[in-house]
């Protein structure tokens, strides 16, 4: 019999074209939406982790607690023996050092008086090193608009904009003022190598970048680093992972009641970046379950239409001796199959551009230009197994859930009006 | 023909719900039906033909009185009860066809014997004899569509008696066709109700109907007023099935 009715419904395809199509663009968008959403939140996470947070970041207790200040002051000391213990308990990280630095840059004229001064952020991290992936990682490398990496101590990077806006070009000096780890006054200069456009505005207004060996020597940091970042080799953030890290690098390293002692905080510890891969996670769900419920009303009506057209032959089945219960059943069964078919297509069509976005996403980076975020200029979406039924299951129980309450008409029907009503 | 009567109607009242009111749509029927009877029901609109047809087929209930249709009491089916009495014993055919347009001239026949349990084998034999019976072997694969309201009525004809049913109702089902069809098609019925010894009772007010049938009951606001037996019904043999 259902074969029987499948058949019809597959000839009759004002009954089965605008189901399947409202299936299939539903599971379609479910399946797109949260690959690409993933996408989204997993490129942001990793900008950040990239760039400040890394899978975990290790600070002593008193430097995280102001970390606003950047103060230098409340540093990790003996670094040095630090990444090499690190190492050694966990190789399966990569561990970096880093320094922040608040200050003034200071632009001189040719006779060494002030030309210009402006607010800057300080980041010093390894960029002279042979191998050093640092630049890479920041994407410092690829940012690099004019001039050139630097090549040697006491040179630097500086921001496009600060540049731009104090007449400063590669080859330039310009000078650094802050305070040292111990808190006296500090001044270096440095000639610019190169200028960086980064695409955000907190970073391209006024930062300047430095090797970590010139930041040591001029704030006085002697084996000394503001945070180490580390890094799961694979490039993947595993909160699990990091949980278990965190857990055991505290027996080992963190002693209680000291506040120069280092800290470990995992990535979705530091600034909502946690809400975030929860936002991320549940995106999906919070999608498909929209769609559910949006499909399951229009299905419910489209299944009401088609059971409108198909009256005469709900009423000859009955005449026929067919049970209301029957039809009903036959019904579901119906909708069971447009549901697969509707969210095959839509899964199908959705994991195809959920690849291509994976593969070659959307550049947009002229729109992100003055988002003060940290955010990714090409969005990419990421396709996970979870693709293959995050969108498939609500497809056909929407489907299915709109011709269960569309079929209840069936119930209503008086088999005393048959002949009435097909006479006409 | 009391004894062998496969429908006994006693006392018939069928009442409808009218606004705050009841219509009496039939009054105190009673009648029976034997097996292989070809009957009709006649009289004006309104009289109560449908209404009847109807209840024999289990369709509706009565609101008085009793209606026995092959020993089962009409008013205490359930309605999987009268859905299988239906199924399997009683054969409907309308004043518009009603055929199913997306399946071919096969499927609408096949279409009745789908909640039988039989073979495939065995459907299409059953198939193929109801269509040879109304002369549509040569139409299996055709849509309603491209059927004349003749050939569709006869595929309906072959619906209602492909699972050899015991009683067929046919409420006025020449209405929509020219006289050499209704002619046709009822010489068609007649000849199967005297090979397969099936029950047909009509409404009709069509007198070539009429000229065919071996009984004609007249109705009149719900209530019998003749009750007519021919013994001299009109054989028509020069329409073969
Ligand atoms: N469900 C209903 N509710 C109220 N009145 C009804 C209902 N069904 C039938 N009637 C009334 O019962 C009477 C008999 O109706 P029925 O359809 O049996 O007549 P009929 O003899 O078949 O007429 P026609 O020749 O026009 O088909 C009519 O007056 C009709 O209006
Ligand atoms: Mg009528």
């Amino acid at each position: 019999m259902i074969k029987f009715l499948i058949k019809g419904i597959l000839r009759d395809r004002s009954r089965s074209l605008l189901p399947v199509l409202v299936v299939a663009t539903g599971v379609f968008l479910t399946v797109f939406m949260s690959a690409f959403l993933k996408g989204i939140f997993n490129d942001i996470t990793d900008i950040n982790a990239r760039f400040t947070t890394g899978h975990v970041k290790i600070l002593t207790r008193a430097y995280a607690e102001n970390k606003d200040q950047v103060p230098n002051d409340l540093a990790l000391m003996d670094v040095g023996k630090l990444l090499t213990r690190l190492q050694a308990d966990y190789p399966y990280m990569e561990w970096v050092e880093r320094i922040h630095t608040g200050g003034l840059i200071d632009v001189p004229d040719s006779l060494g008086e002030t030309r210009g001064q402006g607010q800057a952020i300080g980041t010093a991290v390894d960029l002279l090193s042979p191998g050093t992936i640092e630049p890479d990682r920041m994407n410092i490398k690829k940012s690099n608009v004019k001039g050139s990496m630097p090549a040697k101590h006491g040179e630097a990077l500086i921001s496009d904009d600060f540049a731009e806006r104090f007449n400063v070009s590669a080859g330039d000096n310009v000078t650094l003022f802050g305070a040292t780890m111990n808190g006296s006054m500090m001044f270096k200069t440095f000639t610019v190598s190169g200028t960086l456009k980064f695409g955000n505005t907190i970073l391209d207004r006024g930062a300047i970048f430095m090797d970590i060996r010139d930041a040591r020597q001029a704030l006085d940091m002697d084996d000394a680093a503001s945070e180490v970042l580390g890094y799961f080799k694979d490039g993947i953030y595993d909160d699990i992972k990091a949980q278990q890290l965190q857990a055991s690098f505290v027996s080992k390293y963190t002693v209680e009641g000291d506040d120069f002692s280092p800290q470990m905080f995992r990535l979705a510890e530091q600034d909502g970046l946690g809400d975030y891969l929860k936002l991320a996670e549940s995106a999906g769900s919070v999608m498909a379950f929209i769609f559910v419920i949006a499909m399951s009303i229009v299905l419910w009506n489209t299944g009401l239409l088609g059971g409108l057209r198909r009256y005469s032959e709900f009423g000859i089945r009955l005449a026929l001796g067919e049970e209301k219960k029957h039809i009903y059943k036959t019904t579901i069964y119906e909708a069971i199959v447009i549901g697969v078919i509707g969210s095959g297509i839509g899964t199908g069509v959705g994991l195809g551009a959920a690849f291509y976005m994976q593969r070659y996403g959307l550049d947009i980076s002229g729109i992100t230009n003055n988002i003060g975020m940290m955010l990714p200029s090409v969005y990419r979406a990421e396709v996970t197994p979870a693709l293959f039924y995050i969108g498939f299951f609500p497809g056909l129980i929407a489907t299915v859930l709109g011709s269960a309450l569309a079929g209840f008409a069936i119930y209503k029907r008086k088999t005393a009006q048959l002949f009435h009503e097909l006479e006409v | 023909m009391e004894n062998d009567s496969i429908i006994k109607i006693e006392k018939l009242i069928k009442r409808f719900p009218v606004g705050k009111t009841e219509f009496t749509a039939l009054n105190g029927i009673s009648a029976s039906f034997g097996r292989g009877e070809f009957a009709g029901l006649a009289g004006p609109s309104g009289s109560g033909k449908t209404t009847l047809l109807n209840i024999i087929g289990s369709l509706d209930s009565p609101s008085e009185g009793d209606v026995d249709v092959l020993g089962n009491s009409v008013s205490s089916l359930t309605h999987k009860q009268s859905a299988k009495l239906r199924n399997r014993h009683i054969g409907f055919i309308f004043q518009t066809y009603n055929l199913l347009p997306v399946y071919t001239v096969f499927e609408n026949v096949e279409f009745a014997l789908l909640l039988q349990k039989l073979s495939r084998s065995e459907r299409k034999k059953a198939v193929m004899d109801a269509l040879e019976w109304v002369g549509l072997t040569d139409k299996v694969k055709s849509r309603p569509s491209m059927l004349s309201g003749g050939e569709c009525q006869r595929v309906a004809i072959a619906r209602a008696m492909v699972k050899r049913p015991d009683i067929v109702l046919a409420d006025e089902p020449t209405a929509n066709l020219d006289s050499k069809n209704s002619h046709h098609i009822i010489q068609t019925m007649k000849n199967l109700s005297r090979e397969l010894k099936t029950t047909f009772i009509f409404a009709t007010h069509d007198e070539k109907v009429m000229q065919y049938l071996d009984r004609i009951i007249s109705l009149e606001d719900g209530k019998i007023v003749k009750d007519d037996v021919k013994t001299d019904s009109k054989p028509q043999d020069h329409v073969s099935i």
